[in-house]
């Protein structure tokens, strides 16, 4: 896996012939492939304040379509709940998403998603990845692509977070050929990530010490055996230092406690502050989870309970971010691996459905307040504005300034950023 | 209550059963005897003619599904709770029952009804966590019991019509004074509940309460074992509570009933208990004794059931089953 280093830039990551296609595509250099592809500090500087951001919400499980964004009330198919009117006239969400519904007027529900996969891991890893998994090769994750096309060079910050519902944190596999440096940061249920703070018996002096002595070995070891694997190694030490320097960036109690209670209290309500508090600091892609909706038993009692918190949390997240002007710049998913059936089972639940279910989208190029593609009249199959996985993707991307029909310089191999087979939605694109 | 003749759960068959378009969620039976009144997934009453089975279906009451129905001991009124928060009465008899009157209720659905011993009071529980107290005759509002934090799943009188009980998805199963509105004690009944932090849901509940005539038990049913909560793996449990001493004296069980979960419980002439689960292979009828733990007898049903009751005649059952029948069963001999 060597690298060709012939410009000299250790994040020249874009494919040089596409840069250059798109630099003069655009005239002005308004970059295809994000800060990262520029070397010059001031034209970086120039454009963070207009860096693009990701946050995906994953509804984990298979959110229910007919339970959020696609109610079917007064069919065999809806369910128990009601539609109400939302913010922009003409459009209903579930009953169970009332804030949600009056922040509508930013949001841009796609109401006809087809995916054709039921299983969890793969809808899981289509609509993270814009692609089918194969035995042929991985794919990298929205967070590691947009880490990579929007991350500016001199960032001293990861730049795809993960906040996952538990667990102790740690790296995610989820950057494929991008490399290690692109994997996720893992904050296990939002703690700050793991071995942060230098042990007390180690006085700082010491600390730069070694740190300086490391470097200096890694200097001359680097001079002469330079690849991806020593490079991502060597970069996993800079970013820890960097990452000890500004916990405070992962604290969410440093967040005032007002916000707190008006996200709420429970853990996803700390991890949407969290989420917004990462944004605001400037890190790229932020990856959210809520669990669970696999609700094959009791859908609705299930759901009463999850979209509850959602919608306290979420609503309160785009109101922060278009009050802020954030939305300008920020793309919100909020996607699941797949829907649930229209058809309600014995347990009162729904199973795996992924012919006609929703995604809900927001900031950047999305069209505001906004419905995009139609299910019949019980919710069975899409009627209209049909999207997949890989259409998707793509618009995720160029609505954060991605060209995703461009390719990455991998190893001296242009790699599609995105399914070349397909492209974005471009009534999704304003 | 004298033990009817030919009284024998271990010999109950279904004797009727009567089609619906969408699957059954609640049912109840008029005291008088005429009717059996169901709840389904639809925004209808439907009523069935216990004679012959002619089924009326009544719209015009609710927007969404029927969870709850109630009878006036008269047989006069049919009442009904949906999940939009409505309790709506119904004429019983009338050749085609019109709303006489419907009340926002709750917010978010209602979930259980019943009607005061002497008749004249009816309270309800539902999702906005609250219980209300009702004058049947009218629909004015008499009190309020607050002091559950989730989802009342069942409301029921004491039979000596002093109390109410109110049990929630979390276990909180409160004993209030109607008089005063004060709660006056609350029951142990956690088992009933519990929390996956793997899934990060709350499940069970407290789906079924039932005391005994002569006010010595109370029975509060629902589910136990829920090591998958969102994959509906859990089997059923009664709690049976000695109402003096509020001690938990035995944990009714039903082996082997996967995915079973209590839905209502009715107290038998013979002293027994009789339970209602749903669960993987169909439903059950399952029959216990209070100083036994495992039932004495199960009578498994053609369908997943969702809902029961007792006719006044101590032996006939009606189901609401999922597979869109209700079924009449009788807990005797088969007629000759």
């Amino acid at each position: 896996m060597k690298i060709n280093y012939a410009c000299g830039s250790a994040d020249h990551g874009i494919a040089r012939r596409h840069f250059l296609g798109s630099m003069a595509a655009t005239g002005a250099g308004i970059m295809a492939g994000g800060l990262g592809v520029f070397s010059n500090p001031a034209i970086a500087a120039q454009l963070r304040s207009d860096q693009k951001r990701i946050v995906v919400f994953n509804m984990h499980g298979g959110l229910s379509q007919l339970e959020s964004w696609d109610p079917k009330p007064g069919t065999d198919t809806g369910g128990p709940f009601l539609a109400i009117p939302t913010s922009v006239p003409g459009i209903h969400v579930s009953e169970l998403l009332p804030q949600t519904a009056q922040q509508m007027h930013h949001l841009c529900l796609v109401r006809g998603v087809n995916t054709s996969e039921d299983d969890h891991g793969k809808g899981a890893y289509m609509m993270l990845t814009g692609r089918r998994q194969t035995p042929a090769g991985n794919f990298p994750q929205l967070g590691a692509v947009a880490a990579k096309a929007l991350t500016p060079v001199a960032s001293a910050l990861p730049g795809h977070i993960l906040i996952t519902p538990g667990g102790s944190g740690g790296r995610g596999n989820d950057s494929a050929y991008l490399g290690p440096k692109y994997s996720s940061v893992q904050l296990g249920n939002g703690n700050p990530p793991q071995n942060t703070i230098r042990p007390e018996n180690m006085a700082e002096t010491s600390d730069t010490a070694r740190q300086d002595f490391r470097r200096k070995v890694n200097d001359r070891f680097l001079n002469r055996r330079r690849t991806a694997v020593t490079e991502a190694f060597a970069y996993s030490y800079e970013q820890a230092e960097q990452l000890m320097r500004q916990r405070d960036v992962f604290d969410v109690t440093k967040e005032p406690a007002t916000d707190l209670e008006r996200y709420g209290t429970h853990d996803f309500g700390r991890h949407c502050l969290l989420a917004r508090r990462l944004l605001e600091q400037g890190i790229t892609c932020v990856q959210l989870s809520h669990s669970n909706y696999d609700t094959h038993n009791e859908n609705f009692n299930f759901h009463i309970e999850q979209m509850g918190e959602f919608d306290r949390s979420f609503s309160c997240f785009v109101a922060d971010l278009a009050a802020r002007g954030m939305l300008e710049t920020t793309l919100l998913v909020v996607l699941s691996e797949f829907g649930r059936t229209p058809n309600i089972n014995q347990y009162y639940g729904r199973d795996h459905w992924s012919k006609a279910w929703s995604v809900c989208l927001a900031g950047c190029r999305i069209p505001r307040g906004s419905v995009y593609g139609k299910t019949n009249a019980n919710g069975t199959e899409v009627e209209d504005g049909q999207v997949d996985h890989g259409a998707l993707f793509h618009t995720y991307l160029q609505a954060a300034g991605v060209d995703s029909t461009g390719s990455f310089d991998i190893d001296g191999r242009d790699i599609p950023i995105a399914d070349p087979a397909t492209g974005a939605v471009s009534q999704l694109l304003t | 209550m004298a033990i009817p003749a030919g009284f024998d759960p271990k010999l109950a068959h279904v004797v009727s059963q009567w089609p619906h378009d969408r699957p059954l969620n609640a049912c109840r039976f008029d005291p008088v005897g005429r009717f059996v009144f169901s709840g389904s997934e639809d925004a209808a009453v439907e009523r069935f003619n216990l004679a012959d089975g002619v089924r009326s279906v009544i719209n015009g009451g609710h927007q969404t599904w029927v969870c709850a129905i109630a009878c006036s001991l008269d047989g006069v009124h049919a009442i009904s709770g949906g999940c939009d928060g409505k309790i709506t009465w119904w004429e019983s008899a009338a050749a085609e029952p019109k709303p006489l009157r419907s009340i926002d209720a709750h917010k978010g659905w209602i979930r259980s009804l019943d009607v005061s011993p002497d008749g004249t009071l009816l309270v309800s529980g539902g999702n906005d966590n609250v219980v209300r107290l009702w004058n049947i005759n009218d629909g004015s509002l008499i009190r309020e019991f607050s002091g559950h934090t989730r989802n009342v799943y069942c409301v029921i009188f004491h039979p000596q019509g002093q109390f109410l009980l109110s049990g929630d998805l979390t276990g909180g199963l409160k004993q209030w004074e109607i008089a005063t509105g004060k709660e006056v004690r609350t029951f142990e009944a956690t088992p009933l509940h519990s929390y996956n932090g793997g899934q990060q849901v709350d499940f069970g509940g407290i789906r079924a309460l039932a005391v005994s005539p002569d006010g010595k038990w109370l029975v509060a049913g629902g589910l136990y074992k829920a090591t998958n909560p969102l994959g509906a793996v859990h089997e059923p449990l009664v709690l049976l509570f000695d109402w003096e001493t509020q001690k938990l004296e035995k944990q009714l069980i039903a082996e082997g009933i996967t995915q079973g979960v209590i839905w209502r419980l009715k107290w038998l002439s013979d002293g027994s208990i009789m339970g209602l689960s749903g669960g993987g292979s169909g439903g059950f009828l399952v029959f216990w004794k209070p100083e036994t733990e495992k039932d004495y007898h199960r009578f498994p049903l053609p369908s997943l059931a969702r809902d029961m009751d007792l006719h006044p005649d101590g032996l006939q059952v009606a189901t609401a089953h999922y597979d869109r029948h209700l079924r009449i069963s009788r807990l005797a001999a088969k007629a000759t």
